[in-house]
């Protein structure tokens, strides 16, 4: 199943700038304390049990996962039904620049957020991703491995189901970078830095995290 | 308000951190005129003892209303920023959140660049808190995840008792008041105090009375027919919902001050009850939960001092005794020394409570009291009794002031109370004695309430990480 999304649709070897951003991405969230790690260390320090940190990144990935396809399959359907990709990666780098540019306007952070509960953890990462933009922050790297493919003609039900599967691997691997990153530093504050860390190492992301989401889309303008 | 880079560094993850963070240099204890005859003002009292003007008022914000009475307040963040969900970590612990539980007016009064430049930046005004949330008379201020939650002692109408009160929602950076906090409030039809535990997502609040059981004195009718509040409630945190009540007793009037342990895998917490009208004593409560449910027993009775009728006031005359009239408490942010005061009897007491269920008595100080007037160890006298006590994060000191409630004191000292503000350092395995150097006397025809401390203190943070 999963090699009939990952290699004969796209193949690894495709477009490999492209899987990379994808990967580098992956690891940008985990660092992100906002995405996954910080509550993992809590539930650790909580339950006080190392295997409580790593079990609380099965609901972190399962949500930080959803949030990417969630984000990613319009465009992946927009790209099967328009043969001409430019359009797509120009409404891509739209939505892109306009939420980079939200983001930078309106710096307040989502209140909802704050009413979901301690242990929804899959949901909680789900509305953190997405209310980040992180699956947006994908589109220009999926796009290029959406492109990449192209050529393979076909029923649109079979373009269809290459460009969603593209979206699906795309996801698995951004999330799985994701959750290597993020386990491991969790791991080590758990285990060795301890919560002192925080104030040393925890940098306020907002502004960095509007200017990747305004240089995709711009990535995505440009090609 | 500007973002900051880093978090700020009075966030603590865990409550050991916030004990190994640097020491308060700054005290902010509310002011509050009595008589009306001048506004209500912040103090703020250098508590360096490097300083030169160590014990003193080195600065104050005069309010530009009169009669608002002060009474408790809080920052706009604090330690709770820091929680995985819902935490804010970027924003400042800054501006101090001053109700007048009178006026209903409150005030926002920014701490930086120094405390001793601290200035108002917002007044807002009791007809916009009304316009919001339908309540009046805030009192206890949190800051937590959907900002700064206050809750209130009174409903709509002239006496507040048109509707329940309950908690209001502010914004933690532009005050800007969202709206009631509850979405079903189930049986809770009066409100004093309240706290939670974020991880375990829960609420606990308290009950005094309703503002005409309290705004012009003591209803002596209503605490004999037991009238004022004597129940505790439980919330769904996140869910903004009502989930059980615990009901002590309807002798036990006055269920005030509400002090979860600190450290969130610790799931209790305690209450002071100010009189059991059957004897007169005080009571401290220990609630927990327990197989998803919540509990609550009385763990720790103070009784009442017999007194010659000549030192009484005429509301106690018939008893020929003096109530401990227990008006607050205060847990040390290591979850083991409760301070308890007991504000009839003059008396600050500190219970070794690491078996929560079982509260040792550790140590005592006695000062003012309302038949024992124990003079200040240095010589003065102290009016009043120990009423509001705040500890610092570190245990080591423990400041607290001597007014409750402007006709309150009349009712029970004949008079306002000069406000003061003393100091008791603690020992290093427990016991309390009164610093001898540290009286801080405040503006004339000045009472004192609640004491915040720079940094954080026992009564203002919460957290999401364990002390491991």
């Amino acid at each position: 199943m999963l090699d009939r999304f990952f290699l004969l649709p796209i193949g690894l070897s495709a477009a490999p700038l492209a899987w990379l951003a994808v990967v580098a991405l992956g690891c940008y969230h985990g660092l992100n304390p906002g995405m996954g790690w910080l509550l993992a260390v809590s539930n650790g320090l909580q339950a006080r049990r190392g295997q409580a940190v790593f079990a609380a990144f099965l609901p972190i990935g399962a949500g930080h996962f959803l949030a990417m396809a969630v984000a990613l399959l319009p465009f992946a359907v927009l790209s099967a039904y328009f043969s001409r990709l430019h359009d797509v990666s120009i409404a891509a780098g739209l939505v892109l620049v306009a939420f980079g540019l939200l983001k930078l306007i309106r710096r307040r952070h989502p209140r909802f957020l704050a009413r979901i509960r301690p242990h929804h953890i899959a949901l909680w990462s789900a509305l953190m991703a997405t209310a980040h933009g992180a699956g947006l922050m994908l589109l220009p790297a999926f796009l290029a491995l959406c492109s990449g493919s192209s050529a393979v003609h076909g029923s649109m039900l079979a373009l269809l189901e290459q460009s969603a599967g593209a979206a699906f691997a795309v996801a698995l691997v951004h999330t799985a970078a994701m959750l290597a990153v993020g386990s491991l530093i969790a791991w080590l504050v758990y285990r060795f830095w301890g919560l002192r860390v925080l104030h040393r190492s925890w940098f306020n992301l907002d502004l960095i995290w509007a200017a990747a989401l305004l240089l995709s889309g711009s990535i995505a303008l440009a090609s | 308000m500007a973002e900051q880079f880093r978090p700020d560094p009075t966030f603590y993850p865990s409550p050991r951190l916030a004990m190994e963070a640097p020491a308060e240099r700054f005290a902010f204890t509310a002011l509050l005129c009595p008589d009306g005859t001048k506004p209500d003002a912040l103090a703020v009292v250098d508590v360096d003892p490097n300083s030169s003007s160590y014990g003193r008022v080195v600065h104050q914000v005069d309010m530009p209303y009169r009669g608002d009475e002060f009474h408790h307040f809080g920052w706009n963040a604090c330690s709770s920023m820091l929680c995985p969900i819902g935490g804010h970590p970027f924003t400042e612990r800054r501006y101090l959140i001053i109700p007048g539980i009178r006026s209903s007016r409150i005030y926002i009064v920014d701490t930086k660049p120094s405390p001793k430049d601290a200035k108002l930046v917002k007044v807002i005004e009791p007809e916009e808190l009304m316009r919001r949330t339908g309540y009046s008379r805030p009192h206890t201020t949190h800051c937590g995840p959907e900002g700064i939650y206050i809750s209130t002692l009174g409903g709509a109408g002239k006496d507040g008792t048109q509707g329940p009160p309950g908690i209001f929602l502010m914004d933690c950076e532009s005050f800007e008041i969202l709206g009631r906090w509850e979405i079903d409030r189930g049986p809770q039809r009066m409100s004093y105090d309240f706290w939670w535990n974020l991880p375990q997502d829960y609420m606990v609040s308290s009950e005094w009375g309703l503002p005409p059981q309290f705004e012009n004195g003591l209803v002596p009718e209503d605490l004999l027919g037991n009238k004022y509040g004597h129940q505790l409630h439980f919330w769904d945190l996140r869910g903004r919902r009502h989930l059980q009540t615990i009901d002590l007793g309807a002798n036990h009037q006055m269920a005030l001050e509400v002090r979860p342990a600190h450290d969130p895998t610790r799931e209790y917490g305690f209450l002071g009850v100010v009189v059991d009208t059957t004897n007169l004593e005080a009571s401290i409560w220990t609630w927990w939960r327990e197989g998803g449910k919540f509990h609550a027993k009385k763990t720790a009775i103070i009784p009442p001092e017999p007194a010659d009728a000549s030192l009484l006031p005429d509301l106690l005359k018939p008893f020929g005794a003096v109530p401990p009239l227990v008006t607050d408490i205060d847990l040390s942010m290591d979850d083991r020394y409760l301070y308890v005061s007991c504000w009839g009897t003059g008396e600050l007491r500190q219970y070794d409570v690491r078996d929560p269920m079982k509260p040792e008595l550790a140590g005592s100080v006695h000062i003012g009291g309302i038949a024992r007037r124990t003079r200040h160890p240095n010589g003065q006298e102290f009016a009043g009794g120990p009423q509001m006590v705040e500890i610092s994060r570190d245990g080591k000191r423990v400041y607290f002031t001597n007014s409750l409630y402007s006709t309150w004191d009349v009712q029970f000292y004949g008079r306002h109370l000069p406000g003061a503000q003393v100091k008791a350092n603690v020992g290093e395995n427990g016991g309390i004695t009164l610093d001898p150097n540290y009286f801080v006397t405040f503006g004339d025809g000045l009472s004192a309430h609640q004491v915040r401390l720079e940094g954080g203190d026992c009564s203002t943070d919460s957290f999401c990480f364990p002390s491991v």
